[in-house]
């Protein structure tokens, strides 16, 4: 069953000058992540907001288990929780103020707001923080603090827009533990990222969109399938490119493509052109600086399916 | 209904906690008005003659008092200019409760902080000479009074914090419309010495209109600077709950609308 369908949304800002979402379509089998990758301004987090029923398209439709957001937000709201790029928390209120209060918003009673938030903060090793305002907690605090926020009555439906932009390396790696847990408990989780490497250790599918469309979409491997197989690389003294260059376009049996001093082809019988390059290398009296097979990474992906690298624009 | 209630009550409620986990936000806002207080008391009191028995300050407090309530929509709109800006608002309208719930809290909220800020201030009045003469029931209604108009009030500082979304620029633009408004006005000094044009503006003006309302039910029969034959000045109380039902019809929809369409 599908947990979230988007079908053609369009979505322009500013009386139609910019195209936000350009017949956007997707969906997230129940109980699977999906992670919508791609640059700034692609489209993410208008999907988001309309998904998660902040906003609303010019045209298309949505549901979220089979609730139509546009028909039914308040009946959607009860069953999702949001996070989003910013921690949408109360920073002059404790995490234990916080979580209590959004407990009550969700009607859970006095009682039980206050046993939930003890668990969530227990659960996001918040606990020794627990009566601190926010604003003395570090960013990775806080996103953990927003995500507990989204959980409080344990949605089916899940909202990650951007979770760990902005996040240092640790507080990136922890977070991504979190969710990783989360997913084992069975929530149908939406997660955006302009970080190829987050949605290849996140997600169990990836819809790549820029310029408010799908362009792409698949498994992380099936993706890198796209772009091409493996690749035979090596990496040599200068002296010895032109010789490498001929040993290498024997072995794959077609062109190579040399950067400065790495050659490479593509190759389709793995570890065998590997050990075949070594020995002819070493006939050749050439010792490789670097050898190896690559997979392409989600980069390649990207950069060959916009035509662009992801990286570039998010530093824009 | 039900819930629309309880859910703004949370949101007031998390208004108080703010205060308790930052109270200086409380000490500030309750040290300005008693300033202003002893500072016309003591600076102006000498050399505004009133022809008042019990002098200046039997004028001037209502005239703060209405200045005080007025200010404190420079303090609604940031707060919710904040919450806009932090992202806090997408939360709680991703949440199931009732949309009006986040401005009527907070509209709510700010009115509990302007009675405790009211309570201090009669207080420091009181310390400085201030006795309104009138009866208990009387002078309780002028508080009530008071509170109203800035509960009306408070809903164009939600307008403003909806409509501007930085705390910082929404505060200094309340404070640019309401500082004059509360100074153009018989608040402070007799509106009889202002140039013609300005007159019919001082006396016209909603601020105006509260402060004679209140001197009436403290008690004071001079109602300082009405130059006594425009409507506002001979019934105070009718244009001052005809300017609040005008205020609120006008910026609760305008708000409300405003609020449902926000999305940056």
């Amino acid at each position: 069953m599908k947990s979230i369908i988007a079908q053609n949304l369009v979505k322009t800002y500013r009386s139609g000058e910019v195209k936000a979402l350009d017949d956007l379509s997707l969906d997230v089998e129940e109980g699977t992540v999906l992670s919508v990758l791609g640059p700034n301004g692609a489209g993410k987090t208008t999907t988001v907001r309309i998904l998660a029923t902040l906003l609303k398209p010019d045209s298309g439709s949505a549901t979220v288990s089979g609730i139509d957001v546009i028909k039914h937000p308040d009946k959607v709201r009860e069953l999702i929780g949001l996070s989003g790029q910013y921690a949408a928390v109360d920073e002059t209120l404790t995490g234990w103020d916080n979580l209590v209060m959004f407990g009550r918003l969700y009607h859970l009673g006095k009682a039980a707001s206050i046993k939930r938030a003890e668990d969530l903060l227990e659960r996001f090793s918040l606990t020794d923080s627990a009566r601190r305002p926010i604003k003395t907690y570090s960013g990775g605090m806080r996103r953990r603090l927003d995500l507990a926020a989204s959980l409080i009555v344990q949605p089916k439906v899940l909202f990650l827009d951007e979770p760990t932009t902005g996040l240092d390396p640790r507080g990136r790696q922890e977070m991504w533990e979190v969710i990783q847990e989360l997913v084992k408990g069975g929530v149908t989780l939406l997660l955006t990222t302009q970080y190829l490497e987050e949605a290849d250790q996140l997600a169990d599918e990836i819809a790549v969109i820029d310029h408010g469309k799908v362009i792409a979409r698949g498994t992380s491997d099936a993706l890198k399938k796209q772009v091409g197989g493996e690749r035979l690389e090596i990496t040599v003294e200068n002296s010895d490119i032109a010789k490498a260059q001929e040993i290498i376009a024997r072995i794959s049996g077609t062109a190579t493509h040399t950067d400065v001093r790495t050659i490479s082809a593509p190759v389709t019988t793995g570890s065998i052109a590997l050990m075949d390059a070594l020995r002819a290398l070493d006939e050749a009296k050439i010792h490789p600086l670097d050898i190896g097979l690559k997979r392409p990474s989600l980069d390649d992906v990207f950069l060959s399916l916009t035509g662009h690298v992801a990286e570039e624009e998010v530093k824009a | 209904m039900k819930n629309a209630i309880t859910d703004s009550l949370i949101i007031t409620k998390r208004q108080l906690l703010q205060l308790a986990r930052v109270p200086e936000v409380l000490i500030f806002s309750t040290i300005q008005p008693v300033m202003f207080v002893l500072l016309f008391r003591f600076v102006f009191g000498g050399s505004i003659s009133t022809g008042q028995p019990g002098g200046y300050v039997q004028l001037l407090m209502p005239g703060i008092f209405v200045q005080t309530v007025a200010f404190t929509l420079a303090a609604t709109a940031s707060g919710l200019a904040e919450d806009m800006k932090k992202g806090l608002i997408d939360r709680f309208r991703s949440l199931p409760i009732a949309r009006s719930a986040l401005v009527v809290g907070r509209t709510l909220g700010d009115s509990l902080l302007n009675i405790l800020v009211l309570v201090v201030m009669a207080a420091a009045g009181f310390a400085v000479g201030w006795r309104p003469t009138a009866s208990v029931l009387s002078v309780f209604s002028a508080f009530v009074f008071l509170l109203l108009f800035g509960y009306a009030l408070s809903w164009t500082g939600i307008y403003a914090g909806l409509a501007v979304k930085d705390a910082r620029t929404v505060q200094n633009v309340s404070f640019l419309i309401t500082f004059p408004m509360t100074f153009l006005s018989n608040a402070f000094a007799p509106t009889t010495g202002m140039p013609k044009a300005l007159q019919y503006v001082a006396e016209w003006n909603p601020v105006s209109t509260m402060v004679a309302a209140c001197r009436q039910l403290f008690g004071l029969q001079n109602q300082f600077g009405a130059t006594a034959n425009s409507f506002p000045s001979q019934h105070p109380l009718t244009t001052s709950i005809f300017y609040m039902l005008l205020i609120m019809m006008i910026f609760v929809p305008l708000s409300v609308r405003k609020y449902k369409n926000s999305s940056n």
